[in-house]
């Protein structure tokens, strides 16, 4: 049993790390320039990063069962471009979060049974998904196409005060949502369990019995199905649609991942920890602008410092565990595996 | 009969022969739907066509893939090529500002190498997996290209550097013996020397490998470092061609070409075996199929669109599962 606090603080480390550099970074923000350490910086994490936030949740779910999926980014922008089409042909508003989120939908099913059914590497799979979530989207119009609808330019428009005269936007409320209920649905449900088992090793989880074709297909979808949100998001957040939007944001949403903790491997990560990420990205980004001299590029090379640190820190984590795992403590520590497993 | 149909099968086992027939079907395909695709005019010594147009710029794509196949028969992967393209392609620039031309070389190529063995380094002593070890590049890599331009497009007028972009010899450009000389040296790597097997080798079972006297970790770090010197060479070839170096843009998704270069050319994902004529193929079919859209005057947006069905359809086909399907069960036995 002694053995099980230091691995208690194995699962924790990097999402504790995640917070501790969130706390610094805020902090020597603060200190360093005047105003950044106001309640409405903070908020505006939440606002300007809402949609990477909603993307970042569904890739973890991917990567957690052990694949990837590279068209969140081409996905969110066919959105931006349908819903803006949509609206041009005179749809409503609730029309077009339908289709919206059909599409996603449909998308993510459709490379989750390609992968699955044909034993087809994410990789490449969701990679011709990029490809051709772009194409349609420049196929519709290579033009970008502003948003005039009013249900659309209302909600983004609406201010829900937090605190005095801070406030929020409607999309960090759904963001928020999509964290909790994807928490939920990760530790409650039995799809929840059967990806964190699928990642960590698919050929134990097929023989324990766990419908392996359904939960790929399923976590493929609910990724889907993020993406779809976040374009919707994304396209409040910007009123147009456009489909250059966003191009090379799914590196933005593995490095989220990365940074909050999820281990690429597969089987293993925090829910939470992707949210975090961004907001660590985010933070940031608001450093270089709250500088002012630094060129935006300097963003790209602090966030893959950032990158190389936690990917350092992961493999000394599984370095860890893997010696740990000798016989003799695997029999003796049942409850520390569960954990794992279930968070 | 069942001789025929065993060499029919062979025939259609050699993973060169399904790259080379899509490559075919297309040629035939511009050959009917395209007038004038093959004709090559010959002025001042050099000749001129789609065909020449399509091996002149076919060639940073064909050098990046072809360092590519290694590591991807190695079941690893390398992403930051684009971002390194873009870096060599800054060095090179950049150093023939009060350098003579080979030391801009040399310092692009150099360059292009300590990218690869940083990579090659966070995956065989760090253990990390190298789609993410070569993500952190892939981040980084434009960035510091920006930092040796300063953030802004330099150029060069310097005739010996943008010959290796424009240059002609034997009346072809001079990228299609560039690709020629990679291709050659890494197949002589391959075919001559004990490496390509140990590559194959370490693909297919590390341990295994190891078990057999090999050392995966150098065989890594090598095959890594090449495909960071093919990218500078692409990043030569490139920034010698516009006589420019631009941080953000140049080989941008190249990575994502170079890999479905690799596919087609039919080196698997799930590493072993790797085929570098095949990628060569690979490489001209993406480059002729461009070629292709752009000449039928279909609008170059639907490029993507074309490229993302042409990779499912591959993959499918290179797919056990979906070959299953059109050869039923009873018949198969009785070929048998």
């Amino acid at each position: 049993m002694n053995r099980l606090t230091p691995r208690i603080s194995h699962n924790n480390i990097v999402i504790l790390a995640t917070l501790l550099l969130l706390i610094v970074l805020y902090g020597a923000g603060s200190v360093q320039y005047t105003g950044f350490f106001s309640l409405q910086v903070f908020l505006n994490l939440f606002i300007d990063n809402a949609y990477l936030i909603i993307v970042a949740t569904g890739m973890a779910f991917v990567i957690i069962s052990g694949g990837i999926d590279l068209s969140v980014a081409s996905l969110v922008a066919l959105v931006s471009m349908v819903s803006g089409d949509l609206f041009a042909h005179g749809a409503n508003a609730g029309t077009v979060v339908a289709a919206s989120l059909a599409l996603g939908i449909a998308f993510g099913a459709g490379q989750g049974y390609l992968i699955y059914r044909f034993q087809l590497h994410p990789w490449i799979v969701t990679l011709a998904g990029m490809f051709l979530a772009r194409g349609i989207s420049f196929l519709i119009s290579s033009e970008s196409i502003v948003i005039t609808n009013e249900t659309y330019v209302k909600l983004s428009q609406h201010k829900i005060h937090v605190w005095g005269q801070n406030f929020v936007s409607v999309s960090v409320l759904i963001a928020l949502a999509v964290v909790i209920a994807v928490l939920l649905v990760a530790k409650f449900t039995f799809f929840g369990r059967a990806v964190y088992a699928m990642g960590g090793n698919e050929k134990s989880a097929a023989l324990m019995g766990l419908p392996i074709a359904r939960t790929t297909v399923l976590v493929y979808t609910l990724s889907g199905f993020c993406s779809a949100l976040g374009g919707i998001v994304f396209t409040l957040y910007t009123l147009s649609g456009y489909s250059l939007h966003l191009m090379g944001m799914e590196m933005e949403a593995i490095a989220a991942c990365v940074i909050g903790g999820i281990l690429l491997t597969g089987g293993f990560g925090y829910l939470i920890g992707p949210m975090l990420g961004v907001l660590c990205t985010g933070i940031i980004q608001t450093i270089i602008m709250f500088q002012g001299t630094l060129s935006s590029w300097w963003t790209k090379i602090a966030i893959g410092l950032l990158l190389f640190l936690f990917m350092a820190l992961q493999r000394v984590i599984v370095m860890r565990k893997e010696k740990s795992r000798n016989p003799v403590s695997s029999m003796n520590s049942p409850n520390s595996e569960n954990k794992i497993v279930n968070l | 009969m069942a001789n025929l149909t065993a060499s029919v099968r062979n025939i259609g086992r050699n993973p060169i022969i399904w790259p080379l027939l899509a490559l075919a079907l297309l040629m035939i395909f511009n050959l009917i739907a395209i007038p004038g695709f093959f004709s090559i005019e010959f002025h001042d010594g050099r000749l001129f066509g789609s065909v020449v147009d399509i091996l002149k710029n076919a060639s940073p794509l064909a050098i990046i893939a072809l360092g590519m196949t290694l590591v991807i028969a190695l079941e690893g992967i390398d992403i930051s090529v684009g971002s390194v393209l873009a870096i060599a392609g800054a060095m090179g620039i950049f150093m023939l500002d009060g350098y003579p031309t080979w030391i801009a070389i040399l310092a692009a190529l150099g360059i292009g190498v300590l990218c690869g063995l940083w990579n090659g380094m966070l995956i065989s002593i760090l253990g990390i997996q190298p789609m993410v070890a070569t993500l952190i590049l892939l981040t980084i890599g434009r960035g510091i290209a920006q930092l040796i331009t300063g953030g802004r497009i330099i150029d060069t007028t310097s005739a010996s550097y943008t010959f290796l972009g424009k240059g002609y010899f034997l009346g072809l450009p001079i990228q299609a013996f560039l690709i020629l000389i990679v291709f050659a040296l890494l197949y002589v790597l391959k075919t001559r020397t004990a490496f390509g097997l140990f590559v194959e080798s370490v693909g297919g079972s590390k341990t295994a490998s190891r078990y057999a006297g090999i050392r995966p970790r150098s065989i890594m770090m090598i095959s890594y470092a090449i495909v960071g010197a093919c990218a500078s060479v692409a990043g030569i070839i490139v920034s010698a061609n516009l006589g420019s170096a631009d941080a953000n843009n140049a080989g941008l998704w190249i990575e994502l070409d170079a890999i479905l270069a690799v596919v087609i050319g039919g080196t698997s994902m799930r590493g072993g075996r790797f085929y570098l004529g095949g990628t060569v193929i690979g490489a001209l079919f993406i480059q002729s199929l461009t070629t292709t859209i752009y000449s039928l005057g279909v609008p170059a947006e639907s490029i993507l669109l074309v490229k993302a069905i042409v990779v499912i359809l591959v993959c499918l086909i290179q797919s056990e599962a979906f070959r299953k399907l059109f050869v039923p069960v009873g018949k198969k036995a009785i070929i048998e």
